[in-house]
């Protein structure tokens, strides 16, 4: 049988100083500019739309769709427009886009100007979490390259100048109205909607924002064509993408694959959960999404299987933990994080938030009690469908799921008078498991 | 400390990148910290004046982000990521082995100056888990002994090279690349690590 890898956008990332435009333009790149200004801009925006691309974000929004809620270009009377790629990759498990910026920052580079170029947008941004300075300084030296080449630059053929733009550590920076006000140099709190960032968003002008690797894709669908594109995949989730497998398993990594491998394949390839381990929980996209057991390891996973399951398939984060992990602990270091990085802006998910941390808490030490359960997802309902932006909603994901998935080892920890498992069992030095036949 | 004259200019000189003057606000505080080793009352004034803000308002910015510190940052920042998979995956011990062997607490510097130590949330590297940055560069898989051996080296000044990255700077340094200063260096280190290139390598030989 034929592998199911299919390298597209990490094809590159093994080759000599892949990062470069010398080794990047050797490989074919820029050629899919070329090709896209012989085309129109709405001609691309349609070849988007036809390859079925959905945002790789979380959310799968199609984003030939979004490109289409842009206000018609008026010609005569031109006003600003932007493009802001979302690169602040900070989704617990998401580690994907990182490592594209690292290996391969001229194919992101590439996409910003066709995708800019679509949308008639001459400025562009590319707004990246301040925690990886290697990759701040990867993406930098590719623009630079791609001004001197003649790509970028109001005297390019698209005309569009691209900035670099650091972040300082702040998750719900990625959400992108938060971002769109953290770029404008405030505090990165989420904006009412509507209106729209497509009619309204930076400076309050047309704004696109997408993801790293939706953007990055377009090169591929312009250079290989829209229907070559959407004849990998499924039905409703198109294309390829990459899953990132971490945590207890033989060989973590990236993985790119069309829409709709299974968790038990790619475990296949990656050499399976580490020796002598069962697979336990999982996430299929993310800390924010609601977490899946070995009962659903044959799930196809595409945004619609993914759903129907239970979950969600987010950024295809694939954090896997075996037997030796303890749920509530896992489930109380996520919440924490969630408490943490709460913007503060509304109260459903500030003090809903606190308080998970403050039960969970208590559970992971045995304090608790039954009723506690019960407390959690009630408060849980409190947030969830009431908060401001989606960062309430995925803070109450892998409380509930775990609630519901191990309901019994919440009440171990009470009869126990603790937390009943070893994390020295758990680490990457643990020693190495004998399995007995 | 006070800003002088060439750091009120680049900063600026940050502010005329942008359409708007004040999206160069988070740059410029990250310029702020490279020249006086955090976010000082007279790093927010010249950020106030030359964006025509209130202290106030710019002072809310800088407290909403994590990585801008108000109190001094030592020579090399390090940050043990704790969220779930790294902690999982030995991030926890890490880290508390790291507080026992250089004596100090979450956000706290050695004596020396040398090493400001604290946990951090998720740095999209979870495949390399446990992971430990220095100055926002990684160090892959780390383990305890590494991670020991990873602060006593920055400590004692001697080369420290990331995994996945350059040669280790200071933190003032990588502040200032953060700035928008770069400082040549992105030929620097591998393409990927073993991980990232993971998804290809079972396509070798087939
Ligand atoms: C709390 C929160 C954090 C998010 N973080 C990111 C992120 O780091 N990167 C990202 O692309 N999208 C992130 N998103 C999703 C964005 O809001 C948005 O949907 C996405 O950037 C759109 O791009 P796409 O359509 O290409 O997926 C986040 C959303 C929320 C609610
Ligand atoms: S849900 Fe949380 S992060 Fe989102 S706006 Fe409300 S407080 Fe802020
Ligand atoms: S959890 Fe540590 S890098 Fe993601």
């Amino acid at each position: 049988m034929s592998s199911p890898i299919t390298p597209v956008l990490t094809a590159n990332w093994g080759t000599d100083r892949s990062w470069t435009l010398d080794a990047y333009t050797r490989q074919g790149g820029y050629q899919a500019l070329a090709k896209a200004l012989t085309k129109s801009p709405d001609e691309v925006v349609a070849a988007v739309k036809d390859s079925g691309l959905r945002g790789r974000g979380g959310a799968g929004f199609p984003t030939g769709m979004k490109w289409g809620f842009l206000p018609p270009y008026d010609e005569a009377n031109p006003t600003p427009r932007y493009l802001v790629v979302n690169a602040d990759e900070s989704e617990p498990g998401t580690c994907k886009d990182i490592p594209l910026m690292m290996a391969s920052p001229h194919t992101l580079v590439e996409g910003v100007i066709i995708s800019s170029y679509a949308i008639r947008a001459k400025q562009a941004f590319i707004y990246v979490r301040g925690e990886v300075l290697h990759v701040i300084r990867r993406l930098r030296a590719a623009v630079a390259e791609a001004y001197a080449a003649g790509h970028l630059g109001p005297d390019s053929p698209a005309g569009v100048d691209l900035i670099v733009h650091a972040g300082a550590g702040a998750y719900i920076c990625g959400e992108e109205t938060a971002l769109l006000d953290s770029l404008e140099g405030r505090r990165g709190q989420p904006r009412l909607r509507p209106p729209f960032p497509a009619v309204a968003g930076l400076y309050a002008r047309p704004t696109v924002i997408n993801n790293v690797e939706s953007i990055a894709s377009v090169p591929a669908i312009i250079g290989k064509g829209a229907d070559w594109f959407a004849s990998l995949g499924t039905e409703k989730s198109k294309g390829f993408v990459i899953y990132s497998l971490s945590g207890h398993v033989t060989r973590p990594g990236q993985y790119e694959a069309p829409l709709g491998i299974t968790l038990r394949e790619l475990l296949d390839l990656a050499g399976g959960v580490r020796h002598g381990h069962q697979l336990k929980f999982w996430t299929p996209g993310g800390s924010s999404t609601p977490i899946l057991t070995d009962q659903h390891l044959d799930v196809p996973l595409d945004y619609e299987a993914v759903g129907a399951a239970g979950s969600m398939l987010g950024t295809r984060a694939l954090q896997v933990f075996d037997e030796t992990t303890c749920v509530v602990r896992a489930v109380l270091r996520w919440s924490e994080f969630y408490k943490h990085e709460s913007c503060g802006k509304c109260t459903p998910c500030r003090e809903g938030t606190w308080w998970l941390v403050q039960v969970l808490t208590r559970l992971e030490n045995g304090q608790g009690n039954a009723a506690d359960l019960d407390q959690l997802l009630d408060q849980c309902e409190n947030i969830a469908g009431r908060s401001f932006c989606a960062l309430g909603d995925g803070a109450t994901s892998p409380v509930v799921s775990s609630i519901q998935h191990f309901r019994d080892e919440y009440l171990a920890h009470l009869e126990h008078g603790g937390c009943p498992f070893d994390a020295a069992a758990s680490t990457a030095w643990a020693p190495r498991q004998e399995v007995h036949a | 400390m006070s800003i002088n004259a060439t750091t009120y200019a680049e900063l600026q000189e940050i502010a005329g990148r942008y359409p708007q003057a004040r999206s160069g606000l988070l740059p410029m505080l990250h310029l702020v910290q490279s020249v006086e080793g955090r976010v000082t009352p007279e790093g927010i004034n010249a950020c106030a004046e030359i964006l025509g803000l209130t202290a106030a308002e710019v002072s809310g910015v800088a407290t909403f982000y994590t990585m801008y510190k108000r109190k001094p940052v030592g020579e090399h920042h390090v940050g043990v990521c704790t969220n779930t998979l790294c902690a999982v995956m030995g991030g926890d011990q890490i880290f508390a082995e790291l507080k026992e062997h250089l004596q100090v607490g979450n956000d706290e510097t050695t004596a020396d100056g040398k090493v400001t130590l604290e946990h951090v949330e998720c740095n999209a590297a979870c495949d390399y888990a446990p992971v430990v940055m220095v100055n926002w560069e990684f160090f892959d898989n780390q383990t305890p002994a590494s991670a020991k051996q990873l602060v006593d080296d920055l400590r004692a000044g001697r080369e420290v090279t990331a995994s996945r990255g350059a040669k280790i700077c200071s933190w003032r340094e990588a502040e200032r690349v953060l700035a928008g200063y770069d400082d040549g260096r992105a030929d620097e280190g591998p393409s990927a690590g073993d991980a990232s290139l993971a998804g290809l390598k079972t396509l070798e030989g087939k």
